[in-house]
């Protein structure tokens, strides 16, 4: 088999591994928020369907398939169907350029095909020369599902939710954009792999503790980017029902749910390459090659873990903003304290060299 | 070698394969049988008072332009971020220069209150 072929059967099945990863995730989170919600708020939470409510999610996928849909009267049909579907598909996008924690090695057994046999797979899916860059545009593209949905939807809350969710991600995007601009001034790279690598050794390398005010900005408005509580307001059900996808049912709305959770497992796992070393335990004697590259995936996955964790324990915490404290907060605190602390990383790497 | 770019079709075209189906799948499972009543607009109970499509505070438009403005800047310091080290005190200076233009023109929207609501 030629080389080319080889490579392309790799990356077909990292692709199909990585989607179906994702979607499992995807559902496994939709359970364990409520588990972990409703333990904060002294409830028991869904655990009739199977064990621990492990089917829950299934279930849920099985009723939202056969709902009914309803489509508004005077909604733009074709934007409203195609909402659902940009917001999922950019979400989706987004996860190409992620390192899932290292490089897997294929065991040397005997019954797999020869050119199989101790090779090494990168869990990336692309590993693009402008990664970080191609983050950003598809990070932009992802709000059009958000206006489209509110736009087609012809119903008032729907509008003004998505009117406020744009200009909310819009904020919070720049800020976000911002708070990489320091670690790739560390490591000069759009790659994650190379941001990973250069947060090797103990722990106290990662990129978190040197830019910390970074890594805080970072959190903040990735919370805000995935419409996390507290900055939940596209869908904040006091003043605005369920905002942009007020007049969603059936599978479509699924979609835009699974838009927003797939958004927040990227920030995630973004956030664990970028900041919280990726793949390396921050042991210097444990490496992430060690036993297949498994270890290097297992505390990948540990941080993801962490900071999904975190995002569930915020929404059981914290309150909603308001509108005004919310816009206040994007571009009066987090704005000029990302830029303020990129000429300030930028001065001591200057100074440094 | 496998161009580089051929996994991201391969992601995009399941991608968009999932979205498809899953729109058309549950759009025939679930036999939409659309009363009056039931597409009608969901508006807390109340019959709906006219389209949802009238004007809308002036706001969100400023917000947009004020983050298209800093948001094309913000895509400037990434290659800059990327060979500051062969720029050196060169290169810090003049990315001091154009965050202090970009920075007049944020105060000056901050003093006019574009970012108050």
């Amino acid at each position: 088999m030629s080389p080319l072929i080889q490579d392309l059967i790799e990356k077909a099945v990292v692709v199909l591994v990585v989607f179906g990863g994702l979607l499992g995730v995807f559902s496994l989170c939709t359970l364990i928020e409520r588990r972990v919600l409703a333990f904060m708020q002294f409830r028991l939470g869904p655990n009739r369907t199977g064990p621990q409510g492990l089917f829950q999610p299934v279930a849920d996928g099985i009723k939202l398939f056969f709902k009914e849909e309803f489509i508004p009267a005077g909604a733009n049909k074709l934007l409203f169907v195609l909402a659902p579907a940009v917001a999922v598909v950019t979400a989706f996008m987004s996860t190409a350029i992620v390192s899932y924690g290292g490089a897997l090695t294929v065991p040397a057994l005997s019954f797999l095909p020869e050119w199989l046999q101790g090779r090494v797979i990168e869990l990336q899916i692309a590993d693009l020369d402008v990664g970080i860059l191609y983050l950003f545009a598809l990070s932009s593209l992802g709000v059009y599902g958000v206006v489209m949905a509110g736009w087609a939807s012809n119903n008032k809350y729907a509008l003004v939710g998505g009117l406020r969710s744009s200009a909310q991600m819009f904020s919070y995007e720049l800020a976000l954009g911002l708070s990489w601009v320091p670690v790739i001034l560390v490591t000069n790279s759009f790659r994650l792999p190379e941001i990973v690598a250069g947060q090797a050794g103990w722990f106290w390398n990662w990129n978190c503790f040197a830019l910390f005010p970074a890594f805080l900005v970072y959190v903040v408005a990735g919370t805000a980017e995935a419409n996390r509580t507290p900055f939940d307001l596209p869908e904040a059900e006091t003043e605005l029902v369920a905002g942009f996808h007020t007049e969603y049912s059936s599978m479509k709305f699924a979609l835009l749910q699974m838009a927003e959770y797939v958004n927040m497992i990227t920030i995630s796992a973004l956030g664990a390459n970028m900041f919280l070393g990726g793949a390396n335990t921050g042991l210097p004697f444990l490496p992430p090659t060690a036993a297949f590259g498994l270890v290097g995936f297992l505390a990948f996955a540990a941080k993801v873990a962490g900071f999904l964790f975190f995002f569930f324990w915020l929404r059981g915490t914290l309150p909603r903003f308001r509108y005004d404290q919310l816009m206040h907060f994007g571009w009066k605190v987090l704005v000029p304290v990302a830029a303020c602390f990129i000429l300030v990383v930028a001065g001591v790497v200057a100074a440094l060299a | 070698m496998l161009p580089v770019y051929v996994p991201i079709l391969i992601l995009a075209v399941v991608a968009i394969g999932f979205a498809a189906f899953t729109i058309v799948a549950s759009h025939l499972l679930g036999q939409p049988r659309p009363t009056d009543a039931k597409s009608a607009v969901y508006e807390c109970g109340m019959p709906a008072i006219g389209t949802a499509r009238e004007r809308f505070p002036i706001k969100f438009y400023l917000v947009c332009m004020i983050f298209i403005l800093l948001d094309v800047d913000a895509a400037f310091l990434y290659p800059w971020a990327l060979i500051y080290p062969q720029l050196g005190w060169f290169g810090f200076v003049e990315m001091l220069v154009f965050m202090t233009l970009l920075g007049g023109g944020f105060a000056y929207a901050w003093k006019v209150g574009a970012l108050d609501w």
